[in-house]
């Protein structure tokens, strides 16, 4: 089992399938709240959902109204289980929070190259690690 | 991050759910900008008010936090709605969208938040001094705050505010520490500005070259108040910056910037015409964004004075500022003339899209989200211009 180590944005733990975008993600305008599919034209992950998977993606952008697209996400069910971003920004990180999603960043090794989507993965944001688990 | 006792025992949780959930937020975003401490604030703004913004997301989210005790500690005050809160119907706002408005302000009034809807506060009595830390979102609201009344603010975002307003505190980084203030870039405007369009095209110029630097400006020494706020909205929409210094107003070192920018008048009319679109006919005209002083509306109900519009006219205002406005009587000219007031809304946050297709406004800002937002053509001019095409339906 490998262990790579993070910073706690958001406590808690989770464990899912990852699911890589190398591309940010604007949570306002560019994912539909009520399916967690990805709706902004031409992203790499347009028309996938993020529901139940370990989301890891660079970081947010776009308006600060993203983080309570996160917030109704989870309210709905169709909130990613954790987050890995290589760098938070305040969007995620105040959407993670209110919406107690396990998220961690900055982690010793870069996610987006380290992690495929389709692995198993933990995030124990309160000892901020993350676990490759298959 | 270094916390007090008391701080500690408010993420623990001691003094509730709501001030906990906060208290997390803060305690998160002071970690990414590498605060070493919270300060204590004593004012906040808002934003994230606009239920066109919000959606059911942002309001499902306000409701559960009034719902769990969250109080604000300071004085805290809204940024535009998305409608006049009495007067929606006039401005054709449905049904279904007033209701939701209405119980995303319920919300802000159960945490004690004062229902004053504006992106001028300063203009109505959440007024910080200089020296003053606060939490303000709205972005020419901070810009004026850190420029002009010397008060130490970032531009949080809705949520961040309102975690500041229920735990009183926020992180301490950026605007808020004296060092990260000095000014960039001396820019020298070598141009006569005169109304209010101009202003806004110097945001817009000035923004576009440097981005988020602060600039320290020379030659706009004596500018008012309505010129200040038009050049607040224009140059952090434009470029982003949350700062900038002028001579009378917040610069008092020995030392300029050594990087130089000069602004010529070309430039300001290069400007005006990039924001102008080629098209003749004009079917909305709005003023005020920044919200109109009560002096615009003077001069607006001056110009309208026996004369009818013929297009749809909003005057967006605090109103508090509509108030006084009626009080001494300008209020009553600008509805003679048909002419509507806009309050506690504005052209940028109602939902207008497909409503109109030409906007015609005194505001380089307000062109920015007529375009981006809502997909209008645009006009920029003097209030006599938009007045006219108010009445006309024709830009001259």
């Amino acid at each position: 089992m490998e262990l790579v180590r993070g910073r706690k944005i958001s406590g808690g733990t989770a464990e899912g399938l990852a699911l890589v975008s190398h591309e940010a993600i604007s949570f306002f305008g560019g994912v539909n709240p009520d399916t967690g599919v990805i709706t902004e034209k031409g992203h790499e992950l347009e028309g996938t959902t993020m529901k139940d998977r370990v989301l890891v993606f660079p970081n947010g952008k776009g308006s600060t109204v993203g983080s309570y697209t996160l917030y109704r996400m989870k309210r709905n069910g169709v909130a990613p289980r954790a987050i890995i971003n290589v760098e938070c920004e305040p969007i995620v990180a105040v959407g993670a929070i209110i919406s107690e999603i396990p998220t961690v960043d900055r982690l010793e090794r870069d996610p987006l190259t380290l992690f495929q989507s389709g692995r198993r993965l933990k995030v124990d944001a309160d000892r901020s690690v993350v676990e490759v688990s298959d | 991050m270094h916390l007090t006792n008391q701080e500690e025992k408010m993420l623990a949780g001691e003094a509730g759910f709501a001030v906990q959930k906060s208290m997390q937020i803060l305690t998160a975003l002071g970690e990414i900008f590498g605060a070493d401490k919270m300060i204590p604030i004593s004012s906040v703004q808002v934003a994230g008010v606009s239920y066109y913004n919000l959606g059911d997301a942002g309001l499902e989210y306000l409701e559960n936090l009034a719902g769990k005790g969250a109080k604000a500690r300071v004085k805290t005050t809204l940024n535009p709605a998305g409608m006049d809160l009495e007067n929606w119907r006039e401005l054709g706002i449905d049904e279904e969208f007033a209701g939701k408005q209405e119980r995303v302000i319920r919300a802000f009034m159960k945490m004690g938040v004062t229902p004053s809807c504006t992106c001028t506060p300063y203009l109505v009595g959440n007024e910080p001094g200089r020296g003053d830390h606060i939490a303000w979102s709205e972005s020419s609201a901070v810009t004026y705050a850190n420029s002009i009344l010397g008060a130490l603010t970032n531009r949080e975002g809705g949520p961040s505010a309102l975690a500041a307003a229920i735990t009183g505190r926020t992180p301490c980084y950026g605007m808020h520490i004296e060092e990260n203030r000095k000014p960039q870039v001396h820019v020298k405007v070598d141009a006569k500005l005169a109304a209010v369009p101009d202003f806004g095209a110097l945001g817009y110029v000035v923004g576009k070259k440097i981005g988020p630097k602060i600039p320290l400006f020379e030659g706009i020494e004596g500018a008012h108040v309505e010129q200040l706020k038009s050049l607040c909205a224009s140059i952090a929409t434009y470029g982003g910056t949350a700062l900038f210094h002028t001579h009378d107003a917040t610069y008092h070192q020995e030392e300029a910037p050594t990087e130089v920018l000069t602004i010529t008048r070309a430039d300001i009319e290069g400007a005006l015409r990039a924001l102008n679109d080629e098209t003749a006919e004009v079917d909305f005209v709005a003023l005020g964004c920044p919200h109109c002083t009560l002096d615009e509306i003077k001069t607006i109900a001056g110009l309208l004075e026996g004369r009818k519009v013929t297009r749809e006219f909003w005057i967006c205002t605090a109103r508090q500022t509509m108030k006084e406005a009626e009080k001494i009587g300008y209020a009553q000219k600008v509805r003679a003339a048909g002419a509507k007031f806009a309050c506690d809304t504005c052209m940028a946050v109602a939902p207008l899209k497909g409503r109109f297709s030409v906007l015609a406004t005194d505001s380089a800002k307000a062109c920015y989200y007529g375009r981006g937002t809502n997909d209008f053509k645009t006009h920029i001019g003097s209030v006599e211009e938009c007045v006219n095409a108010a009445v006309t339906g024709k830009w001259s």
